[in-house]
């Protein structure tokens, strides 16, 4: 027992003792989430607008007016014909023109209806649509008030709450990404790596025929990283509700169990991927494909797994983080207990032990 | 010896690292042809002193010239004309016997058929023929540091610096190793040799013994065993070391 | 020059002869391209409703029916209880409740105003936003049928509307893969040109076999080239694999010139290179290359607009992203290929790459040490 104290001692030395690692490894996910917290965000803010006014009448001025001032617009060219339209759009600042038909405001008084096409560069389709949405929302309260007195149609109207996230804040959903990103990050990658080292300079052997067992030699390598991983998901949460105010609705020992677990099963990840690779290049290159894009793209994290196709909805359920980020999620937003979540537990319990599983098997084909 | 024939000058050379010293006032000198062994306890400064001779590491001053270049200012120079074997192995794990030699006789600027000829002997030299295409990753260390030596020499230098070559191998293969030294040194390559093997300091024509960064003995090993009158190389060593401070 | 023949054939026998790398530098990727193209969508398909009617009218069945003929939206029950459609939102089997109250059609019949409730998961604001949008739009095309029967034309009082129509350029069918590959293009290409560079000096010194290198007369710009050239290579033919991809099994039409991508590419790689190396000169393990490689990795690819757009972001993080190669190349590579951009277009996107280009690479060799 001495002695792993010693071993385990020795390794968090070694991973301590490295500043520049160390810097990065805590500087990360407070980088990420401030990154998503203030800078990365989906709303329409600032859209270069041109504008081809054929009208140029007071209605017409009116009404750019009332779009640039609403901020989502920001007016920064004046087209003189639609020729230049596709030359603007290929300069690539330019999203949105308005075309303003000729005598806007005649018609628009006189035969009660004025004419406005909007032209977007849809090569990016999610903010194209999020651009046609905004301009009518805008024209559609210019015609309010130009009617203001009249008798208005009868018009149904949606009385919309949002749930979970009343004033839609995006770092709700970005918290929980974070936290299995970084987990990920800090207990598989660095676990595979700091094995396949082991393995790659040879010192591997060296550790073998000490008289520590195995078991406490991969204890030993991912003890540290357990620890650093808990620092840093409590750095997260803290950060979240501190700076952000991301609640934790549900009962906070439970997400600190359920953040050991996925941790745990990070390591399990780590350690596997340590056992098929022959060094430290193909260890990272293995988690950075296998673990890294997956868990930002096919979790959940940024996009949602609903508008995937089926057969990628089904893969998606190999994705550990994906059940991860939807325990989060439940417990920290909706606050729910065990009672909701027992299935994706019970899913990153198994998860854990089939990993498990499959090193020893691969650790135990590799000595004999 | 004429002037002409000293390869390696060396006069008041100091290297610190803060404090510490690892070089305290190196003088030495040596002739062209000689096998010179560099000889100290672990951290008596001898990898030091080999890394600023070969322009891998710059000295904190002194006077310092290889192979007649200075190693201030003539750095590329002096690197042309040397050959260098470190304690890390030196080859190429993930390439063939013929890889290795062909890569280091290309950057030499060797050509394709100089260094085909070249290969073939060197290959027959050390009865390495059938391994000509094997990673070095699947040869016996023995073989490895020979191969290893005859790289460094492959390019005609006209010194090569070994440091500690022959660790962690056996005595029959130190003595082929040494037989290859001997050849080296008879083709007029200048040999400068640090080990902590004091037998293998029998086979030097001179030595010098380093204890705590300094060279406390300097001299062909019959005359250091007669002035402090013993019998081996072994004996002159530990009756100088007794008195380090910085064995590791 | 010879010297330069021999480093290459070297690292180019290292790379090839790396059995376990080669299916990760040259298979993975693609692989990633074409599942993770089809992943990264914010394209609504099947946003799925949950109805409480307690109204029952022939009106709320008549809009409900709307929200079914959408193809947005799949409305998975019908029912009479909220506690109930609640829960399935708090179970996360529905992403939206409507809510008809038993009074929805009496308003609707006595002209006075008539309201829907709309119950949304907002975990996801950006969803959350494009649900409510949808549903708002699906409302509106319903009160513009209802609306003939009470707008007062006849009743002497005109109103007056500025009606829009819109037209959607470059993408028509508003789909989401041509815009997603490209990006997810650079990346990968980025990921493995990144990696692979800044790994790859420091694995010399981890071994050892760095010295060797040191004490020959190679000069430190020969020897960087050397490293470089091979990953340029792999780069390029990467990139040239995923626009066949993109062209023949995503049918992505291809407006502008591959030469002028391959140009931009060339600036960008030796940008990217020349920052990898440059990490790779200044550590001493791969693990700490790895590192820092990560870190400046995933904060240029969170900033990249590959995701977000960049517009959205506040004007400092926009300064901040003018250091952000990834977002150039991204931003460049969908000019190109899907509006058809051509040379002058990117003019000024060109010359900040080359200004990387050239920062990145005389650091990495002034940088790189072969004396302590």
């Amino acid at each position: 027992m001495n002695r792993f104290i010693g071993f385990l001692k020795k390794e968090f030395y070694h991973i301590f003792r490295d500043k520049r690692s160390m810097l990065i490894l805590f500087g990360m996910p407070i980088v990420q989430i401030l990154l998503f917290g203030y800078v990365i965000n989906t709303d329409l803010k600032d859209v270069q607008m041109a504008v081809l006014d054929h009208s140029k009448d007071e209605y017409s001025a009116e009404i750019i007016n009332k779009i640039t001032s609403s901020g989502y617009f920001k007016l920064t060219e004046n087209l003189e014909s639609l020729e230049e339209a596709d030359a603007v759009f290929r300069k690539g600042n330019v999203k949105v023109i308005l075309v303003i038909e000729p005598d806007l405001g005649k018609n628009l008084i006189k035969n009660t209806a004025g004419n406005i096409q909007i032209l977007t560069d849809a090569s990016d389709p999610n903010t194209a649509n999020l651009e046609v949405n905004y301009l009518q929302g805008i024209l559609q309260n210019y015609n309010l008030e130009i009617n203001r007195g009249k008798q208005t149609p009868l018009s149904i109207q949606a009385k919309s709450r949002m749930y979970f996230n009343a004033n839609l804040e995006s770092v709700f959903m970005f918290i929980p990404g974070i936290m299995a990103t970084i987990l990920m990050l800090v207990s598989a990658m660095m676990t595979s790596i700091s094995i396949a080292r082991e393995k790659e300079l040879g010192t591997m052997e060296i550790l073998l025929v000490s008289p520590l067992n195995p078991l406490q030699i991969i204890l030993g390598k991912v003890a540290p990283y357990l620890v650093l991983s808990f620092i840093n998901a409590l750095v997260i949460i803290g950060m979240g509700y501190f700076i952000f105010g991301v609640p934790v609705l549900g009962s906070f020992a439970l997400l600190m169990a359920e953040s050991v677990l996925f941790i745990f099963l990070a390591l399990s990840i780590g350690i596997f991927i340590s056992t098929v690779s022959k060094n430290q290049q193909v260890a990272m290159m293995l988690s950075m494909f296998a673990l890294m894009l997956p868990t930002i793209i096919l979790s959940g994290f940024i996009f949602p797994i609903r508008n995937m196709p089926i057969p990628l909805q089904v893969f998606s359920n190999i994705i550990p983080p994906k059940w991860f980020i939807i325990i989060l999620k439940n417990i920290m937003l909706k606050g729910v207990g065990i009672e909701y979540i027992w299935k994706e537990t019970l899913i990153l319990i198994a998860m854990t032990f089939g990993f498990i599983g499959l090193s020893l098997k691969k650790f135990k084909t590799r000595l004999e | 010896m004429n002037e002409k024939e000293k390869v390696i000058r060396v006069k008041n050379m100091y290297k610190k690292f803060g404090d510490f010293t690892a070089n305290n006032d190196l003088s030495f000198e040596v002739s062209k042809g000689e096998i010179f062994g560099f000889l100290g306890a672990n951290g008596a400064g001898k990898t030091t002193a080999i890394k600023i001779l070969c322009g891998l590491s710059f000295p904190t001053s002194g006077e310092i010239k290889v192979a007649g270049f200075d190693v201030y200012t003539e750095r590329e120079s002096v690197k042309r004309n040397i050959g260098y074997m470190s304690q890390k192995f030196s080859l190429y794990e993930d390439l063939t016997v013929f890889e290795n030699i062909r890569f280091y006789g290309g950057i030499y600027g060797l050509s394709k058929a100089e260094i085909n000829s070249k290969a073939d002997e060197l290959l027959d030299k050390l009865d390495l023929q059938h391994a000509r295409n094997k990673m070095i990753s699947a040869l016996p260390l023995g073989w490895k540091q020979k191969l290893a030596f005859s790289v460094a020499i492959f390019h005609n230098p006209e010194i090569v610096f070994l440091d500690e070559p022959t660790g962690g191998v056996d005595p029959v293969t130190r003595r082929q190793f040494w037989d290859l030294i001997y050849d080296a040194s008879r083709a007029g390559i200048t040999v400068f040799v640090t080990t902590h093997y004091m037998d293998e300091a029998e086979y030097c024509d001179r030595v010098s013994i380093m204890v705590d960064g300094k060279i406390e003995a300097l001299d062909t090993p019959e005359k250091l065993k007669k002035q402090f009158n013993v019998d081996d190389m072994d004996q002159v060593f530990l009756s100088l070391a007794r008195h380090a401070t910085n064995i590791e | 020059m010879q010297v330069l023949k021999y480093l290459l054939q070297k690292e180019f026998l290292q790379i090839f002869r790396n059995k376990s790398m080669l299916p990760i530098i040259f298979v993975m990727p693609i692989l990633q391209l074409c599942i993770l193209s089809f992943a990264a969508t914010y394209d609504m398909k099947n946003t799925n409703l949950y109805v409480v009617d307690k109204d029952l009218s022939s009106h709320s069945r008549e809009l409900i029916s709307k929200f079914n003929g959408s193809p947005f939206f799949t409305v998975k029950e019908i029912g009479f209880s909220e506690e109930e459609a609640e829960d399935e939102l708090f179970k996360d089997n529905i992403d939206a409740i409507l809510v008809f109250n038993n009074d929805f059609g009496k308003s609707v019949d006595l002209r006075t105003q008539a309201s829907v409730q709309v119950l949304v998961n907002a975990i996801n604001a950006s969803s959350a936003g494009l649900y409510n949008a949808y549903i708002n739009s699906v409302i509106l095309d319903y009160n513009s049928g209802i609306k003939p029967n009470f707008v007062g034309v006849a009743q002497g009082v005109p109103y007056n509307i500025v009606q829009t129509t819109y037209s959607h350029q470059f993408n028509p069918e508003m789909k989401y893969i041509p815009y997603m590959l490209p990006g997810l293009l650079v990346l990968l290409v980025t990921v493995v040109a990144l990696f692979l560079s800044a790994m790859n000096v420091v694995r010399e010194k981890e071994i050892g076999t760095i010295e060797q290198i040191n004490v020959t007369p190679i000069r430190k710009s020969q020897f960087l080239m050397a490293k470089l050239i091979p990953f340029l290579i792999i780069g390029f033919f990467e990139l040239g694999l995923g626009l066949l991809i993109a062209a023949f099994g995503f049918q992505i039409p291809i407006l502008g010139s591959i030469w002028l991508i391959y140009l931009v590419a060339f600036v960008y790689l030796i940008a990217i290179l020349g920052f990898g190396l440059l990490i790779s000169t200044q550590t001493d393990t791969q693990q700490q290359a790895m590192f820092i490689a990560w870190f400046f990795m995933v904060i240029f690819l969170l900033m990249s607009g590959l995701f977000t757009p960049i517009e959205s972001m506040p004007e400092w993080g926009q300064k901040l992203n003018t250091l952000n190669p990834i977002a150039y190349f991204i931003k460049i590579i969908r000019m190109i290929l899907l509006k058809g951009s051509g040379f002058f277009d990117i003019l000024r996107e060109i010359v900040i790459l080359s200004v990387f280009a050239l920062v990145s690479i005389t650091f990495a060799v002034r940088m790189h040490r072969k004396v302590s």
